[in-house]
């Protein structure tokens, strides 16, 4: 049987723990499956009006850049490897974080901050994108993801 | 590949019910694919996705991926969805006769 319908949990705060996700429910949308983002703790950020214009590549602790951690860890590494990201990104088309949210609310997909990460942080819905479609609980993730598949990235 | 005939005209098509040669594609071809689409009438708004598909396809190769509709077809990524609720790159692609646009985003 087809997929129809996919609720996918952003967890991450970092640009390649926030882009999978993305690309995911995207693809969702454009093949027709109905999508769900639940954004939840560090994936908060994706969608905080301010930091989501500021989202980085960890160069700390990510064997996959294949740099050493001590050169990961100087000042402006992360930056320098952001600018890099971004900029091969955007020669393949892959629109930047902001653009790319907003593009995934106007397909239609629901777009969920977790209410627990929001207190947390001490958050309020002020702080995120206007076409949030709502702050709510884990429970609440679950009702609405009843009927589809669970992405957690 | 599956030949047949689509308002009189004789059409092949592959298993997806994408056109193998755009050639093949006229006006009321279109209108019967997108009744098997679940479209049963194509508006204007329609009509100027569908032949913006045709000519980025003339031009590029490919068809046209989402974001680039939404930025230059002069229909915003919310309408395209509405258009084409099964996914607007796609559908759009199958009723312009076009083969189906490869990529992720």
């Amino acid at each position: 049987m087809p997929i129809e319908k996919v609720s996918i949990v952003v967890s991450k705060g970092s640009l390649e723990g926030i882009y999978p996700g993305l690309i995911m429910a995207n693809g969702a949308r454009a093949e027709g499956i109905e999508a769900n983002l639940f954004f939840t703790f560090f994936g908060l950020d994706a969608i905080h009006k301010q930091r989501m214009e500021h989202i980085k590549v960890a160069t700390v602790g990510n064997p996959g850049l294949h740099m050493a951690t001590l050169v990961g860890a100087l000042p402006g590494m992360s930056g320098i490897a952001t600018h890099m990201m971004n900029k091969k990104m955007d020669e393949f088309d892959i629109p930047p974080i902001p653009e790319f949210v907003e593009m995934i609310s106007d397909t239609g997909a629901g777009m969920y901050a977790c209410l627990a990460s929001v207190d947390l942080f001490g958050f309020t819905k002020d702080d995120f994108v206007d076409y949030l479609d709502g702050i709510i609980t884990v429970g609440e993730f679950y009702e609405m993801a009843d009927g589809g598949q669970i992405i957690f990235t | 590949m599956t030949t047949m005939t689509i308002a009189g005209h004789t059409v092949d098509r592959n298993d997806e019910g994408f056109f193998e040669d755009p050639d093949q594609w006229t006006e009321d071809i279109a209108v019967e694919v997108a009744r098997e689409e679940g479209i049963d009438e194509l508006t204007p708004r329609h009509w100027e996705v569908i032949h913006f598909v045709r000519a980025e396809y003339a031009e590029k190769g490919t068809g046209p991926t989402v974001r680039v509709l939404g930025k230059t077809s002069g229909v915003p990524v919310k309408e395209l969805y509405q258009l084409f609720p099964k996914g607007p790159a796609k559908v759009a692609a199958k009723i312009a006769g076009i083969p189906k646009p490869r990529g992720c985003i």
